[in-house]
């Protein structure tokens, strides 16, 4: 039989891939084959390469195709059954220019090793009977048959640490809330990714939803749980739709519910929906919130694990996490330490975005460097453009240069450099980003997501967004950036949780690396990425320009003018830096000045 | 717009009266009405015996909820940092010119809310947009008007 697998993640889905899994469907029936025995459509979570969706492949033949519409089905479709030679136009060009047919042939994907992300791509996430063909909830079964004390040894023997970005090691974690004599106990699943620019959990959720819900029973088993939350982001709908799907799925084959396949445990899982607040990822909000309270943190000195959800034992994982622990399980905690480093086990989903060129969600052993991921995995700058930054770990995480692209990733190596690996947010930054503008942007995110319970967080991070505006406007003093450094030290050391204590490292970051930007900004009244609208003007050099009129169609003012074979000019009256000219410009000859040099 | 304390009663009703399903009660109704009104409040907070100033800490608290009513269309312009990196700033400027309205505003017609939202996810078609739930990717300051004329003109005229 051939399979037609549609990847149907976020990014495919809104290129349309809905419209391509109907029409193979449509054109299937048509054929009048025999559905089910010769040809089957399957749609799938997200494949990773995002930029090249929607991406359709086809089993057994090992074939991918990229950029699928409607359109190209029936050819699809007589190229398998005719079984004539891949369409070449389809398929994708490598680095050398060469098409290649399958997929781990791709460079996007030659260096990938997939563990949380095992399924995702590859089954129908509503479909129960798809995860069990695929191996699925034979860890559970193994689990009914070990002792807690087994499983929690064989956790811990792996040594994976938590994916939610602190690394804590979740062997430990499960063992300390074995060690309290108190019930009921909770297992709860943060799903609540709210890192802008990250989509690592969502996938997950969304393209194999029972791997993560195999992961907590796992856990309950563990540590005698019987309810279980998964906490999950409301504006990732499908996600929620998949997950509430896989629960009653399991429930109804006798998988959780009121006896975990069969044994005298049980287990109740159910979602609750986030409501749109940053600082709900964090994990006492979190309980806070499925509690039915408003978001806030509290102070930790005694840990969830002891007292969580309604004060009783709670082990919260991410779903990165979970979904690693079946893995666990079946092939044991031996094998899964002999990947990855030291310090670091397994493997790390990055959510890889910006102006790299091949951006999607990519899984690799950690310790593999920056460069391997943004240049040999990612394919480089977009447009050739020259490298500026890589921002990892969301707004918790800090902005580092091209001299440091040779550091391996990993929990503990970034951290000493004032970044960190994060929940998986990678995000790739090119000569036309501006650190000073992206220290904003983050200080101005935080400060909406700061929940004000704490005074250092929120009245640190309003001063330090009006100090970061100033400069970006062009109002900057030299001692602002001084001022800049004790705010940051202040909110490290005195806010309540992590969001406060870590939003200093975006700024001290771009501070430490990037300094030169600062001071063009506030000396030269010029942002030298061409982002600051007050600090920019555009100008057009008509040595180079071709006349093409790619910037004048381009701009929203009309402040472009021209005519063919003559060299296009700016209106600087009319125009408001927006940099439409610039990005539509193919031959670079929209010059970047600064705000008083025309 | 007329509120239907039916509907409101009905969303209550699906709930055990307990705490933790305020939020989840608090998130349907806003799904129904595009916002949380005035009487589905003080309907909530008879029904979970809770003060209505609980309520209403839990209801500027949350970005998904919200007191005010939303416009016909809803505009969602991401800016997360892949969308920011990649000039959504620009585009939120463009609709600001486009609609005189700021994010978190409707405009005074109430055909259109404008929001920025944090990540949807579609990071590779970055900058998106979204109407109604329909993804615009690779958004430029020039398809704005265009795509905004689209969703005037399927409103029939009063």
């Amino acid at each position: 039989m051939k399979m037609i697998r549609i990847c149907c993640g976020t990014g495919c889905l809104a290129n349309g891939s809905a419209l391509v899994a109907e029409e193979f469907e449509k054109l299937i029936a048509a054929s009048g084959a025999d559905v089910q025995v010769e040809y089957a459509t399957k749609r799938t979570g997200c494949l990773g390469l995002c930029e090249d969706g929607p991406i359709v492949t086809i089993m057994p033949d090992d074939i991918c195709y990229y950029h699928v519409r409607p359109k190209d089905c029936e050819a699809i479709l007589n190229q398998i059954m005719l079984g004539e030679p891949p369409i070449e136009r389809l398929l994708y060009k490598d680095d050398q220019g060469q098409r290649v047919t399958s997929q781990s042939e791709n460079p996007f994907y030659k260096q990938q090793i997939k563990i949380a992300l095992r399924n995702v791509g590859v089954i129908d996430p509503v479909s129960i009977d798809d995860y069990i063909e695929a191996g699925g909830y034979e860890a559970l079964k193994k689990a009914t048959t070990m002792t807690p004390e087994e499983i929690l040894t064989e956790v811990e023997t792996s040594g994976i640490r938590g994916r939610g970005g602190a690394g804590f090691p979740t062997g430990r974690k499960w063992r300390t809330a074995t060690s309290y004599d108190v019930f009921p106990k909770y297992v709860v699943c943060n799903g609540d990714e709210g890192d802008p620019g990250a989509f690592m959990d969502g996938s997950v959720l969304d393209g194999d939803p029972h791997s993560v819900l195999e992961g907590m029973a796992i856990c309950a088993l563990a540590i005698g749980a019987k309810e279980g939350f998964l906490y999950i982001r409301d504006e990732y709908a499908t996600a929620v739709k998949h997950v509430r799907k896989a629960i009653a799925d399991a429930e109804g084959r006798g998988i959780l519910g009121d006896s975990i396949m069969g044994t005298d445990k049980e287990l109740h899982l159910s979602v609750v929906r986030g409501g749109g607040a940053f600082v709900c990822g964090e994990s006492t909000a979190l309980m806070q919130s499925i509690e039915g309270k408003v978001g806030e943190p509290r102070a930790k000195y005694i840990r969830s694990v002891q007292r969580g959800l309604w004060d009783h034992p709670t082990v919260l994982n991410n779903v990165e996490t979970l979904a690693n622990i079946p893995y666990i399980i079946k092939y044991g905690g031996e094998y899964f330490a002999s990947i990855g480093t030291e310090g670091s086990k397994g493997t790390k989903v990055f959510a890889m975005v910006g102006k790299v060129r091949r951006t999607g969600l990519v899984e690799i052993p950690m310790g593999a460097t920056l460069r391997t991921l943004i240049f040999d995995i990612g394919g480089g700058i977009q447009n050739d453009r020259p490298f500026k930054a890589v921002q990892t770990g969301g707004p918790s995480g800090g902005c580092i240069p091209e001299s440091m692209l040779d550091l391996p990733v990993d929990f503990d190596t970034l951290k000493e450099y004032g970044a960190m690996m994060g929940s998986g947010g990678m995000i790739v930054m090119d000569d036309r980003s501006c650190m000073v503008e992206v220290a904003r942007y983050y200080i101005q995110f935080l400060c909406g997501e700061s929940c004000g319970k704490c005074t250092p967080c929120r009245e640190g991070l309003k001063q330090m967004l009006a100090i970061l505006t100033d400069i970006c406007e062009g109002r900057g003093r030299m001692e602002d950036l001084d001022l800049l450094e004790d705010i940051c030290e202040t909110m490290k050391d005195s806010s309540l949780c992590a969001l406060g204590k870590s939003a200093p490292n975006p700024v001290l970051t771009t501070l430490k690396y990037f300094r030169s930007e600062y001071e063009a900004h506030i000396k030269e009244h010029r942002c030298p990425a061409g982002v600051c609208t007050n600090l920019t003007k555009f100008a057009i050099d008509p040595e180079v320009c071709k006349a093409c009129g790619a910037c004048k169609r381009a701009c929203p003012t009309g402040a472009v003018s021209g005519e063919p074979k003559v060299a296009h000019a700016i209106d600087q009256a009319k125009c408001i830096s927006c940099g439409s000219c610039r990005e539509a410009c193919r031959f670079d000859a929209v010059l970047t000045k600064g705000r008083d040099d025309l | 717009m007329e509120i239907s304390m039916d509907e409101v009663n009905r969303i209550l009703h699906e709930y055990p009266k307990e705490q933790r399903y305020c939020l989840a009660i608090m998130q349907d109704i806003q799904h129904v009405f595009n916002y949380i009104p005035k009487e589905a409040m003080k309907a909530l907070s008879d029904y979970l015996e809770c003060p209505l100033s609980s309520l209403y800490s839990m209801a500027t608290f949350y970005k998904a909820l919200s007191l005010k009513p939303k416009g016909k269309h809803i505009i969602k312009l991401c800016d997360g940092t892949a969308c920011h990196i990649r000039g959504s700033n620009t585009l939120v400027r463009g609709v600001e010119r486009e609609l005189n309205i700021s994010p978190g505003e409707t405009s005074e017609d109430g055909m259109f809310s404008l929001e920025l939202v944090n990540c949807l996810g579609s990071c590779a078609m970055a900058p998106v947009m979204v109407v109604d739930g329909q993804y615009y990717g690779k958004m430029t300051m020039e398809k704005i008007p265009e795509i905004l004329a689209k969703y005037r003109e399927e409103v029939p005229a009063q």
